[in-house]
């Protein structure tokens, strides 16, 4: 989903998300209409995402080529191959990733090869299912499957044709193996290095031929380390927050604690007077104390006395703002999917000995909270232009945003990509929120390149939230225990609206991302009926890891245990008899089912429960085991995820992820919420907005499909099943559903 | 002017007396590995060792720092255990987004150097103001039960 819109966004130009003030002039409007949308790339819409591809069989000759090797991959004469990455790693290990897929290509050495972040060039480096340059979705595997491949091949192909040459021997007479090229009936070798010169300058190829994958010797391969293990493990690794350029200075903002509120009046005196303070500048998105250092500006800030408009702001509570979703609940929303008619299921269901059941699903604005606060450097160019330092994850969104603030061209703004502490989805904003206030502060103080430093408070009460959300439903078995009808109301913000995904994404009055996971359910039933109400409000929200997967995968499996348990069925069981139409569902389902000894009997006071889902064209299924003690307290002992992501590159690096998503998923289902009074969020940093630590995470014991299909992504769907699977366990010993999230909420947790 | 000790070196710093050590390191000595997470001591990214204890430097006022203190940070952790700590995250992939585990190195160091075979409630009990957001708790645990068999050995 979230593919088809971005690229179509691009399309239509990002100028008309620039809801942050300054930036709505006159002009929005098609400034960005040098997006390149990528004409030449391969076009993959949202649902027919991954077969348009298929038909290209991995080991065949593929062309003409245009694997441009150099954009990808750099081989030094002194050895080392340096595959350059057009996605950000915020931890999902990406930069491993494509680096591995160009070695097995190339034939390196996995030793010899090196990760860095490519610069910033939509043309270049755009994400092809985006049309820009970005990563998200769980995309960046996935498109860069083919290219990478190419560009390995070909660079191999050139190191052929440079020793080939040299040696005065056929091509097909040279071999590869771990970064050196050999002649065997002269017994003549060369490494990669030795050949570097030569082959920068021979032609790329047009033809290039790939490798069957039984030939693999990295792909695939669990004995691969990261590539940043060892910079992130003796504190060399540079993130955004550790940039430090000669002169550079410290800014905080001082932003409105009611989302929509705007300054009314700056008494700055004060802050002038801290020590280390250095100037401190009025903007439409807040007051800027810049300062020497990171504790003078926040001290400066501290002095601040700030006077807000709250005349277009957000003045309620979130139960205030609960109790108004429930009333709209009550009336028909917009129709996302229909299909028969669920009323007459329903009495039918009722008065033929068949079961309904019925609930309300609430599910609270959530933070993403990176560990790495939100931060950036932007150092003005005497062009007109900047460099920007940062954790960029649409970089191609970043460049024109902040060309539109400095007046220049986009490709004067250089974005140098660092780690990223985390995301989440945070970062990935469609007017480049914190990047673009850096870049509005530099404007102001052109004299030094400035850091723009969040602190955690700003990044818990800063918004971008998880959307908060009410889901209604109403369901129905009928006597033979099938499942045949599913009614279900969404209520909840659209974090497009008001942005140019709007006109894409919001169709008939429903955004897809609100009910992704809902209206395409898996599971068979003959009549269907999905609708949505979409809530205005100045809370700002966002995609958070899995975007709508979170919500509606978590409703949908709770209710399927409860309907398992009125239908008198197993729950593994009972899902496997709706899913014959979805084998790779059914794959996962049953992996996981095995591996974890379901229908094993559970000792008093613990259970296990289960729930499965696609995402992102993976398929996940989580079986949780859970303690619950004589108090009633919940403690998640153990988790078996089992996934289907298609061919897979790093195994080690999916288990990762699954291992994270697991934590990720059960983390905020145990404490996770964001709340507001009046308006102001509650939370403010993690003694608050309660995080996961160590006491709490299960042990993680992962699976993986061994899988032919073209690869997709592992970032995001290890998230949606973990939580239901633990609800669904708790379930088990209490028969209690678990409705309303966070767990802390129901007493089951403390 | 303050003076303190890091890794075995006096270094000056003209800097107010509250301001945190974490600042210290950060802005003004340039020893960026040691994070800043939360401000407030709630997740433990900034962890270093103040005479040999772990401690939280966001919240350590460097002005409190006496003239003998020996602070050790990432750059600068040595000896048995912070080396099978190191050794262990590596040879497992402990690391995501990575940006919270120079803390927790530093309170595993802390931990091993104490105890060299704890239990998963001495872990928990001595990680658990260690956040980390990707949630690599599990590969933390194993590290530090591989890096205490290390030490044991």
């Amino acid at each position: 989903m979230l593919h088809h819109l971005i690229r179509q966004a691009a399309r239509n130009g990002f100028a008309a998300d620039l809801s942050l003030a300054p930036l709505s002039a006159p002009s929005r409007r098609g400034f960005l209409k040098a997006i390149g949308a990528g004409a030449g790339a391969l076009v993959i819409g949202a649902h027919v995402p991954l077969p348009a591809l298929a038909a290209e069989a991995a080991a065949k000759t593929v062309g003409p080529a245009d694997p441009r090797p150099q954009l990808f991959v750099i081989v030094a004469p002194d050895n080392t191959v340096t595959v350059l990455a057009k996605h950000l790693d915020k931890g999902q290990g990406i930069v491993t990733g494509l680096a591995t897929i160009v070695a097995e290509e190339l034939d390196a050495d996995w030793a010899q090869v090196r990760g860095a972040f490519a610069p910033a060039d939509n043309k270049l480096y755009a994400n092809h299912f985006f049309g820009i340059q970005g990563t998200g979705g769980s995309t960046a595997i996935a498109n860069s499957w083919d290219e990478l491949r190419m560009a390995g091949a070909a660079a191999r192909a050139m190191l052929v044709a440079a020793a080939a040459a040299r040696w005065n021997v056929p091509a097909g007479e040279v071999t590869v193996s771990k970064g050196v090229v050999r002649h065997a009936a002269s017994n003549r070798s060369l490494t990669f290095g030795e050949l570097a010169e030569e082959a920068a300058k021979l032609p790329v190829p047009q033809q290039v031929k790939l490798k069957d994958p039984k030939d693999y010797v990295l792909i695939g391969k669990p004995d691969l380390h990261r590539l940043d293990h060892i910079s992130k493990t003796n504190g060399t690794a540079i993130f955004a927050m550790d940039i430090r350029r000669p002169d550079q200075v410290t800014a905080v903002l001082a932003r409105s604690p009611r989302f929509g509120g705007t300054v009314k009046s700056v008494d700055d005196a004060a802050a002038r007077k801290v020590p280390g303070v250095i100037e401190v500048v009025n903007l439409p998105v807040g007051v800027a104390v810049i300062a020497k250092n990171t504790w003078a500006a926040m001290k400066g800030r501290e002095a601040l006395t700030v006077t807000w408009d709250d005349a277009k702001a957000e003045m309620r509570g979130t139960d205030a703002m609960l109790a108004d979703y429930r009333k709209l609940a009550d009336q028909p929303g917009a129709v996302a999917a229909g299909k028969g008619d669920a009323d007459k299921a329903f009495a039918e269901a009722a008065a033929k000995g068949g079961h309904v059941v019925e609930g309300d699903f609430v599910f609270p604005y959530l933070a993403h909270a990176p560990m790495e606060p939100l931060n950036a450097v932007v150092a003005l160019t005497p062009e007109g232009g900047c460099t920007i330092w940062a954790g960029s994850q649409f970089q191609g969104v970043e460049q024109m945003v902040a060309a539109h603030i400095l007046g220049c061209k986009p490709e004067q703004v250089k974005i140098e990509t660092q780690w990223a502490g985390g995301s989440f989805g945070r970062r990935a904003t469609t007017n480049a929120d914190y990047i673009a206030e850096a870049v509005m502060i530099a404007k102001a103080y052109p004299k030094a390149p400035v850091h723009l430093v969040w602190t955690r408070e700003d990044d818990i009460k800063g918004g971008r939230y998880r959307p908060l959300f009410l889901h209604r439903i109403k369901a129905a078995v009928d006597a033979k225990g099938a499942l045949v009808a599913w009614k279900q109301r969404i209520v909840g913000q659209s974090f497009m609206a008001g942005t140019p995904f709007e006109a894409v994404m919001v169709k008939n009055g429903v955004d897809a991302t609100m009910v992704e996971g809902a209206s395409d359910m898996a599971y068979a039933v003959p009549n269907l009926a999905v609708d949505a109400h979409t809530v205005a409000s100045p809370v700002t929200t966002l995609w958070w890891r899995s975007v709508g997967h979170t919500h509606t995968a978590y409703s949908k499996e709770v209710m399927i245990d409860r309907l398992a348990k009125a239908a008198g069925k197993d729950p593994v069981a009972f899902r496997l008899e709706m899913l014959k139409d979805h084998p790779r569902l059914a794959g996962v389902l049953k992996l996981a089912a095995e591996k974890a000894g379901w229908g094993q009997p559970m000792p008093q006071g613990k259970g296990r429960g289960v729930a499965v889902h696609e995402s992102f064209n993976t398929y996940v299924a989580h079986v949780a085991d859970v303690t619950v003690d004589a108090k009633g307290q919940v403690k998640v002992d153990r988790v078996v995820v089992a996934i289907d992501c298609g061919q897979v590159i790093n195994p080690d690096i999916v288990k990762a992820q699954m291992e994270g998503g697991t934590g990720w998923g059960i983390g905020h289902a145990l404490r996770g919420e964001i709340t507001m009074t009046d308006g102001v969020v509650d939370q403010a940093n993690f003694d608050s907005y309660l995080p996961m630590r160590m006491s709490d995470m299960p042990a993680v014991e992962v699976h993986i499909v061994p899988s032919g299909e073209r690869p997709t992504g592992a970032g995001e769907p290890g998230v949606p099943t973990a939580a239901p699977a633990v609800a669904n366990a708790v379930f088990s010993v209490t028969g209690q559903p678990q409705q309303t999230l966070p767990f802390s909420r129901g007493g089951i947790v403390s | 002017m303050i003076s303190i000790n890091v890794n075995g070196e006096n270094r000056q710093v003209d800097v107010p007396e509250d301001m945190p050590l974490l600042w210290v390191l950060r802005d003004e000595l340039n020893m960026t590995g040691t994070k800043f997470g939360c401000g407030v001591a709630q997740c433990g990214a900034c962890t270093v060792h103040v005479d040999g204890t772990s401690t939280r430097a966001c919240q350590t006022p460097v002005g409190m720092l006496g003239p003998d203190s020996k602070v050790t940070t990432i750059e600068g952790v040595k000896g048995k255990a912070a080396q099978a700590v190191q050794a262990a995250w590596q040879k497992l992939d402990v690391v995501q987004c990575g940006y919270c585990q120079s803390g927790q190195i530093m309170s595993a160091v802390a931990l091993l150097t104490d105890n060299q075979n704890p239990t998963d409630q001495d872990i928990d009990a001595a990680m658990d103001g260690n956040v980390c957001r990707c949630a690599t708790y599990v590969r933390i645990r194993a590290a530090i039960k591989d890096a205490a068999q290390t030490m044991r050995a």
